[in-house]
């Protein structure tokens, strides 16, 4: 390496550019949160500077929990996300050993059958999802919601998975045949135990929309029992827009689960894309 | 299988299959086939009756659609271009940056500037929104610091500036994105092309422009169909920010806030599922075209670079 690459100057350059970016990226969030912590007169009297004790003030939090039923959103969104994720993964896994592990006829037709789903957003299906939905009785329940997710996250899933289990070593399940395994228990006493630091990875990319997403409960799972934190936040923030300080507490109170579930994953995360993308 | 031929039905592998395959037809393709289908159909005293390519003719034709579907095609089209010029230098550029070997805290960078991919489009546009609004006074006070207050107005509520600042917002949130997939290319550039640049004198800016940038263009690539599928689908940014009607005055509509309204309804219009459907197919096939240019087009030519 040329020492022109590591000079001072150029250095610095860098570091400026990535503190700047970093400062555009995460500004409106710190806002957000610190706003969230203030009277009405500190928000409005002086937005960019922290809480001080003269403007500290936790209105908007007692705001937010009294009126809005947000700990049930909460829990829908946690019982959704954490449902949708078991099946992606358990069907996803399964059917990626199916595709990597044996060679059949229709083996390849149905690798791209259910790789599709990639590049196709389920979305546009929405018309004939509420239908389906409406004559199977299943509109503004949790299990619609868990379904729709379930096939959206398998087809990355499979893709995925079966990457990494093409690297499982042959030696290791034809020990496991010889020694009279059936092929389920190769599958969840071999396979999967050695394929779970890439489950994890598949895990983050699918939680993140699911979490997130607007379209689907909104269309159909809008009732009051149903309804999910992000639905939940989008209409409660529609209701209080006068009421500053509800809106920010709203708004931090939906950040900061995600951002500390990040701070705690961001290293699998990123790993995850920087192993896929290197493929 | 040649070696045996005579192998009884092997049932696991149906039974590794069936839950995936069974879960994804049923809710995914049927849906997707069934909702192209309704295109066809229109609802006449309540009855599904095959009316062929009429949808079609009534949403590119009849005044009362065509208007809105241009509209929401034309800014669609435009929301996508913002991200392609705006998002994907800015990618390039941090995504070098963090590459330069023996830079410190570049997992710190990384990680920080990743922060908006996984907030919600509801918190997103909602934290924006107040931002940019003249009430609040945040954006105003920040650009009172560099001198450009004059400059200031609500972008938001400004046809001519709603649909690129939302834009903007949507390219701040999801800049991560190609910075990690460009950042991973890079990394994956073997040390011996490096070096051999080097031994031939070409270092840092040359280096960058002719040797990294041909390397990084599948990755380039891929960004591309990444962010044209993500913005011709996008609907929750705008909803959140701008709500269904996609205001003011409907400069900053797009295919999907403009097939919400046709599938739902909106105050005075009455919800049409047939209408709508004939807006997802259109959505479907622009898709599905995008995919298909990058597939036969884009991949052939660039495969030649990969490793």
């Amino acid at each position: 390496m040329s020492t022109a690459t590591h000079s001072l100057p150029r250095t610095i350059g860098a570091h400026a550019v990535l503190l700047t970016y970093t400062v555009i990226a995460l500004f409106p969030v710190i806002i957000v949160i610190m706003n969230s912590f203030k009277s009405r007169a500190g928000i409005f009297g002086a937005p960019l500077t922290p809480p001080t004790p003269k403007t500290f003030d936790l209105i908007g939090y007692t705001t937010v929990i009294g009126q809005g039923d947000f700990i049930h959103y909460f829990q829908n969104s946690l019982v959704v996300t954490v449902a949708s994720l078991f099946f992606v993964l358990l069907f996803g896994a399964m059917a990626a050993f199916a595709l990597s592990e044996y060679r059949f006829r229709g083996n390849s037709l149905m690798g791209l059958y259910l790789a599709l789903g990639i590049m196709i957003p389920i979305r546009l299906g929405t018309v004939a999802i509420l239908q389906l939905m409406v004559a199977s009785g299943l509109v503004n329940t949790l299990t619609a919601l868990i379904l729709v997710y379930t096939a959206q996250g398998l087809p990355l899933a499979v893709f995925i998975l079966s990457e990494f289990m093409k690297q499982v070593s042959d030696d290791l399940k034809n020990a496991g045949r010889i020694d009279g395994l059936s092929e389920y228990t190769i599958f969840f006493r071999l396979v999967l135990p050695l394929v779970r630091p890439s489950m994890a990875t598949v895990a983050v990319f699918t939680m993140i929309p699911i979490w997130n997403d607007l379209w689907f409960p909104l269309i159909l799972a809008p009732s009051e029992e149903t309804k999910t934190v992000t639905l939940g936040a989008q209409l409660f923030l529609g209701q209080f827009v006068t009421n500053w300080n509800a809106i920010l507490a709203a708004l931090s109170l939906a950040i900061m689960p995600v951002l500390i579930l990040y701070v705690i994953f961001s290293r699998q995360l990123i790993r995850g894309i920087t192993s896929g993308a290197v493929k | 299988m040649a070696a045996a031929p005579k192998r009884p039905f092997r049932w696991h592998i149906g039974v590794f299959l069936a839950p995936a395959v069974l879960v994804y037809t049923a809710i995914m393709i049927l849906p997707l086939a069934g909702t192209l289908q309704l295109s066809l159909f229109r609802n006449i005293d309540q009855v599904q009756v095959f009316v062929g390519l009429e949808n079609f003719r009534r949403l590119f034709g009849d005044p009362n659609w065509s208007v809105s579907f241009w509209n929401a095609l034309r800014n669609n089209v435009w929301f996508f271009i913002i991200h392609m010029i705006v998002q994907n230098p800015i990618g390039v550029l941090l995504a070098a940056l963090l590459s330069s070997p023996r830079l410190r805290f570049s997992a710190f960078y990384r990680t920080a500037i990743f922060v908006p991919t996984i907030l919600s489009f509801v918190i997103v546009g909602f934290a924006w929104k107040l931002i940019l609004s003249p009430l609040w006074g945040v954006a105003p006070n920040l650009m009172d610091l560099v001198g450009l207050k004059s400059l200031f107005t609500p972008w938001l509520g400004k046809e001519q500036y709603a649909l690129t600042t939302l834009s903007l917002i949507s390219v701040w949130q999801f800049v991560g994105i190609p910075m990690m997939l460009i950042y991973a290319a890079l990394l994956s550039i073997p040390e011996e092309v490096i070096e051999a640049a080097e031994c031939d004198g070409i270092t840092g800016m040359a280096q960058f422009w002719k040797i990294k940038l041909p390397l990084i263009l599948p990755s380039i690539g891929i960004i591309s169909i990444l962010t044209f599928v993500g913005n011709f689908n996008a609907f929750d940014l705008i909803y959140t920010a701008q709500g269904a009607l996609a205001g003011p005055n409907y400069s900053t509509d797009i295919l999907g806030t403009f097939l919400y309204r046709a599938f739902f309804g909106f105050q005075l219009q009455i919800g049409d599922p047939n209408m709508g459907a004939a807006i997802a197919t259109m959505m479907f096939l622009i898709i599905l075209g995008g995919v298909c240019v990058y597939l036969f087009l884009v991949q052939t030519r660039l495969r030649r670079y990969q490793f």
